[in-house]
């Protein structure tokens, strides 16, 4: 048993991590305050960590001879993880953010499932409740491990299509009941009601093992589109992990810190789903990616191109520009460049805004967060809610690299994949201007009527070489003016 | 009876603990306007980084190389999840900036106050 000053010391720092993570989490609910929210969570981390050496003072006679191995081995696996992890965040392109929080986030379940393969190796469970919830927090873990992953591997291009087989749901379904049946075995064997003719240990390697292969076959027949949302899914899973193995360690500040982002985990999860038109039980359990044909309508009209020059020289003489970025923009690194068209624009008294879909990017937010590495100030940034209505009194609305988001069919098209899902209303806008790469389809694969609409030109062309055309062509302007 | 201060949680006080931290989690998260959804999503994965505090209680309390091992492990992925978390949030966040001036003839929209707080 601990003595009495570290005990008051560790009790106090993790009370302390746990307020510290949640008034962290709060201020991140607003760009202001949000640098200094990151901070102070990272100030109870810290605190925490540091705290979490003084339980070498409470370890069992048992385990005394082992002590300072143990300490070294601490401190070597906290600069190893922590210097490896910590080099390559500070390195990381913002456009791999998704497949890099998946990494961290595998880490984090793979933690949690580490020190239930800990305890259950040691038997250390006080009693059938506490091996249970090791369990389930094993489980949960392992599954975010290998998930996670696998997210990380389809973000990276490592595996480029979605693997499915014949029968991936029964496959699936007898990997989970294998699964839970080890557990339950190893709980009916250590509970002392079951003689196994194998030893607990092999059971608890085959336990992990399944735990792990289902992780991964839940994720490989999920589309690169829905892995935003998977992600987010196992960031609840992970969370969820940590504070079940808080409980068994009977330490509070994993408990509450595990359970807040287990439960804003769900609710982003939700919210994203939403956002793109599916519900989770549909990204998980269904084949996304097979896109059911359907008829398209006839769609009248025409695609009209025009020159990049001249749609720039155009915005230059409106009054209001609403900017829609899409993916498309950071494939072509043209973030930077688009800012700088603005602020020509702005300069001639142009009032331009920019408008982002919720799943703009290949993970929600992920488009403000590429706005701002370009230097856009967050206050030019509007949500599609706060924005959607202005539409309809613009002058000009410039699509760049987005599709789906902004096809009129998601709110007249019944039969469409898109249908429901929430758009920006660029059609609405007095004029359009669609920088696009080719005539190809978005990822929906369907035909876009925006873009065949009597206001709507086209503008073919890599948008970092169209941006810079729009720049030459506004900035010749200002000069033959100044001359 | 020993002097000690840690009392031992049942599976009652951690439902109720899990409970009430569930549902901060929710309130807190559900006010997070869509513009910071993936530093917000990088932050609360660093927060779930707490973990290595229970993978050193781990490795402390380990007896056999098969237990210091799997400890090894909660430690180093632990490190890996609240350093890696740390890092990309807070260089997300950095790169919100609001706008220095207002742009000089914005004709409108511009008067929206909830948006253009100051920092």
């Amino acid at each position: 048993m601990l003595n009495i000053i570290p005990q008051l010391i560790i009790g106090s720092t993790d009370l302390a991590a746990a307020f510290l993570f949640m008034y962290g989490l709060k201020r991140m609910s607003s760009p202001v305050t949000a640098p200094s929210g990151i901070m102070i969570a990272g100030l109870g981390m810290l605190v925490a960590v540091l705290a979490s050496f003084l339980y070498a003072f409470g370890v069992d006679t048992s385990v005394k001879p082992h002590l300072l191995v143990n300490i070294g081995l601490a401190v070597a696996a906290l600069a190893i993880g922590g210097g490896m992890a910590w080099w390559s965040g500070k390195r990381v392109a913002m456009t791999a953010m998704p497949q890099m929080v998946a990494i961290y986030n595998g880490m984090g379940g793979g933690a949690a499932a580490a020190i239930a393969a800990v305890e259950l190796f040691g038997n250390k469970a006080d009693g059938v409740t506490q091996l249970v919830v090791t369990l389930i927090g094993a489980l949960i873990g392992a599954v975010s491990l290998s998930g996670s992953l696998i997210a990380w591997a389809k973000l990276d291009g490592v595996i480029s299509k979605p693997l499915r087989i014949r029968g991936q749901q029964a496959l699936n379904a007898v990997v989970a009941l294998a699964t839970l049946a080890t557990g339950g075995y190893i709980v009916a064997v250590t509970g002392g009601m079951l003689t196994s003719p194998v030893a607990t240990s092999g059971l608890i390697y085959i336990f992990f093992g399944c735990a792990l292969l289902f992780g991964v076959l839940m994720t490989l027949p999920i589309g690169g589109a829905d892995m935003p949302v998977v992600i987010s899914i196992y960031n609840a899973f992970t969370g969820l992990a940590v504070g079940l193995e808080g409980f068994v360690l009977q330490n509070p500040a994993l408990m509450i810190a595990g359970m807040v982002v287990g439960a804003a985990g769900l609710l982003l999860t939700l919210l994203m789903a939403k956002a793109m038109n599916r519900s989770v039980s549909n990204i998980l359990f269904t084949n996304f990616g097979v896109v059911t044909k359907h008829k398209q309508g006839d769609i009248k009209g025409s695609l009209k191109p025009v020159d990049a020059g001249d749609a720039g020289i155009f915005m230059r003489y409106a009054s209001s520009v609403i900017i829609v970025p899409g993916y498309g923009l950071a494939v072509a690194q043209g973030q930077q460049k688009l800012y700088e068209f603005v602020k020509l624009l702005q300069a001639a008294g142009v009032s331009v805004k920019f408008a982002v879909h919720p799943v703009a990017g290949r993970m929600p937010g992920q488009m403000d967060v590429l706005l701002a590495e370009a230097g856009v100030p967050y206050d030019m940034i509007f949500q599609l809610e706060d924005v959607n209505d202005e539409f309809a009194n613009t002058d000009v609305a410039l699509v760049i690299g987005a599709n789906d988001v902004v096809n009129p069919a998601a709110r007249t098209d019944k039969s469409s994949p898109v249908y429901g899902m929430p758009i920006l209303n660029a059609d609405k806008a007095k004029k359009v201007y669609v920088v696009k790469r080719g005539q190809g389809k978005g990822y929906a694969g369907i035909v876009n009527a925006l873009f065949y609409g009597d206001n709507c030109d086209m503008v073919y062309g890599d948008a970092a070489a169209v941006l810079t055309k729009m720049i030459e062509a506004v900035r010749a302007l200002g000069t033959k003016a100044a001359a | 009876m020993t002097m000690q201060f840690t009392m031992a949680i049942s599976g009652f006080d951690a439902l109720y603990i899990f409970m009430l931290a569930a549902f901060a989690g929710w309130v807190i998260i559900g006010h997070v306007p869509a513009i910071l959804h993936t530093p917000l999503m990088s932050g609360s994965n660093f927060v779930h980084g707490i973990v290595v505090v229970g993978g050193i209680f781990a490795l402390l309390n380990a007896g056999t190389p098969l237990e210091q091992t799997a400890g090894f492990f909660a430690v180093l992925l632990g490190a890996g999840n609240a350093a890696g978390g740390f890092a990309v949030t807070h260089r997300m966040l950095a790169m919100f900036q609001p706008s220095e001036h207002k742009p000089a003839h914005a004709k409108h929209g511009h008067h929206n106050a909830r948006r253009s707080a100051k920092a």
